[in-house]
């Protein structure tokens, strides 16, 4: 990509980091140089790079954490302030999948309730919790951009629209 | 759902039902790219600007402040790289056309993001997406490297001088980030905390470089302006408000949709009763949030047989707000109550901890609403609700506390019953 961006220098000196950082695959690493090519300051690649680490590893454990600050010349509470501001960066542990309800205005008055205490009931989990086996994780969220659509609710990054609670049977029982 | 246009000919969404309607193919074949064009082999940047100016295009993320006079602002001696950014942030609670324009036609808005950054000199340029929107920035991903391999992007546009690059940038769940200089502290990598205005984002925003903040809807408007001219989209429209608008209609209505509607519809009622085919399950309509969830609330008797038009300067006359155009409709069976108190838990949940009274008043706010739920409402909580109200509302450090304040106001004001039914005398 050819840009003659202003080159801007990065806030802070890098530091070492102490402890265990994480080891990505060439594809990945490229993955990552693609994102940090589009910005004149490095710093601007910080959430794409957490959703890649986030992918990678599952959520922004403390190795990614500290690959991310090595990359970026930052400083891990650099990282920490940022992971910490987004809703959809995880710093736990969390379920393969995560169904994401919308709870917001249009949602609820669609039937929001409906979906989520049948999901609940399902899973055995109330919203904030993951399944014994790590399968799915349950979440109350704010308003998605489907109101027209509702209810719905997102596992990970899919969009399930116009929810019943017959669909919710069908798309979570299909889930390997 | 219903995507389309009522009362007028479907300008942005003229493509939206097509067969492949994202990709380039179709995008040419019907009309795209004409309009980058002409600006190329005729117009000068100012050109440009005066063409958006004469067209009477107000914002379409909320606020409505005119584009041609946002883009003016940019300083044309600034030695620094300038930047048009792409607000695809769409977070406001009842509002999904960005995601329509999107996923339909993202060339529509390349073309637009490549006009605006020729009448501003930009060769750098971002669409800042929600991260809930991947797959929209997978798509606009294809489309972007589309333009790309036929020469739409990049060094030498369409065998002109004129070089620019578009990049998408994804969000990470914050509604805040929809904000414009909070959008910018989130696109520089930081935590999405909005900044001091001025300086305006026009002198010193992405990198404390001159930028241009837009909408999706906003910058998707630009190519048909420079194809029928200013005043010609001007005149689709009203005087002040040029043009035509999208609405995201949800709730309880029988057509749920993206209406795309000329500035100045007449009117509400016929819009909800007819074109929306009524209210679903033969209820009664109750209440409207007409411009997304930080707008005021309508009773059905400020619509029912009071002409209120959609446009800007319509809506205040009947007193609500165009906002973003999500379009909340309640029948009988909602209790505003409960609606008031699920937007104030989302403006809680929202509000970015930058400034006291937002962040304090909002979790308050939340505090009171689950007090009163819970049976314990008081006498004076009412007036307990208006004070806090009052001191959030223009005190705090961006909009987003007086998006908190004005919903509760509005109810309040409006459906008294509903509050004062849970309070004990």
């Amino acid at each position: 990509m050819s840009t003659d961006f202003t080159q801007i220098q990065p806030l802070y000196q890098p530091v070492n980091m102490p402890g265990e950082v994480a080891v990505f695959s060439p594809e990945v690493e490229a993955e990552i140089d693609r994102h940090l090519a589009k910005y004149p300051s490095q710093r601007s690649a910080i959430l794409p790079l957490m959703f890649i680490v986030q992918r990678e590893r599952g959520y922004l454990d403390p190795p990614g954490v500290s690959y991310l600050a090595n990359r970026l010349s930052l400083r891990i509470t650099d990282i920490w302030e940022v992971a910490t501001f987004y809703s959809m960066l995880q710093t736990k542990p969390i379920g393969k999948y995560h169904i994401q309800v919308c709870k917001t205005l249009s949602c609820k008055i669609m039937g929001e309730g409906r979906i989520t205490e049948h999901v609940s009931k399902k899973l055995g989990i109330k919203p904030g919790e993951t399944t014994p086996d790590g399968k799915f994780s349950l979440s109350l969220v704010e308003c998605l951009g489907s109101c027209g659509t509702a209810p719905m609710f997102q596992i990970n990054f899919d969009y399930h629209e116009n929810l019943t609670t017959e669909k919710v049977d069908q798309i979570l029982d299909s889930l390997p | 759902m219903f995507i389309g246009a009522i009362g007028c000919e479907p300008l942005q969404l003229r493509r939206v039902h097509l067969e492949h309607s994202r990709s380039l193919d179709v995008y040419r074949r019907n009309g795209g790219y004409e309009a980058i064009k002409k600006v190329l082999d005729s117009m000068s940047p100012d050109d440009v600007i005066n063409e958006v100016k004469k067209s009477s295009l107000r914002g379409r993320g909320g606020a409505g402040f005119p584009t041609g006079m946002k883009w003016s602002f940019v300083p044309k001696d600034s030695p620094k790289p300038k930047y048009v950014v792409c607000n695809a942030d769409e977070s406001e609670p009842g509002t999904f056309k960005d995601r329509y324009l999107m996923e339909r036609d993202p060339h529509m808005l390349i073309e637009g993001m490549l006009i605006a950054a020729y009448a501003l000199g930009a060769r750098t340029n971002y669409i800042y997406t929600r991260g809930e929107y991947k797959y929209l920035i997978e798509i606009m991903d294809v489309a972007l490297d589309e333009a790309r391999a036929a020469g739409l992007l990049g060094e030498k546009i369409l065998g002109s001088n004129f070089a620019c690059d578009i990049y998408t940038h994804s969000g990470a769940g914050a509604y805040i980030c929809g904000e414009e200089t909070a959008l910018l502290s989130s696109l520089e990598g930081f935590r999405g905390h909005p900044r001091m205005k001025p300086p305006f984002p026009a002198i010193s925003g992405l990198y404390a470089c001159p930028t241009v903040v837009n909408n999706v809807e906003t910058l998707t408007a630009v190519p048909d302006i420079i194809k029928m001219g200013g005043e010609a989209y001007q005149k689709l429209g009203t005087e002040k408000s040029g043009g035509t608008k999208l609405w995201s209609v949800s709730g309880h209505v029988n057509q749920p949709g993206v209406y795309e509607l000329p500035m100045g519809y007449d009117d509400m009622e016929k819009f909800i009763f007819e074109d929306c085919s009524g209210i679903s399950n033969g209820k009664q309509l109750k209440a409207v949030i007409p411009g997304g969830s930080s707008v005021y609330i309508m009773r059905a008797d400020q619509i029912i047989g009071k002409d209120v038009r959609m446009d800007y300067e319509g809506l205040v006359a009947g007193g609500s707000m165009v906002g973003s155009g999500g379009f909340i409709v309640m029948d009988e069976t909602v209790d505003v109550f409960e609606s008031t108190k699920n937007l104030t838990e989302f403006y809680k949940h929202e509000s970015c901890g930058w400034c006291t009274p937002c962040r304090e008043g909002t979790d308050w706010l939340v505090k009171i609403f689950k007090r009163i739920e819970a049976g314990d409402g008081r006498e004076g909580d009412v007036q307990l609700f208006l004070d806090l109200c009052d001191n959030i509302e223009g005190k705090s450090f961006c909009p987003l506390g007086d998006a908190a304040a004005w919903p509760i106001q509005s109810a309040i004001k409006r459906f008294p019953e509903d509050f004062q039914k849970r309070m004990k005398n």
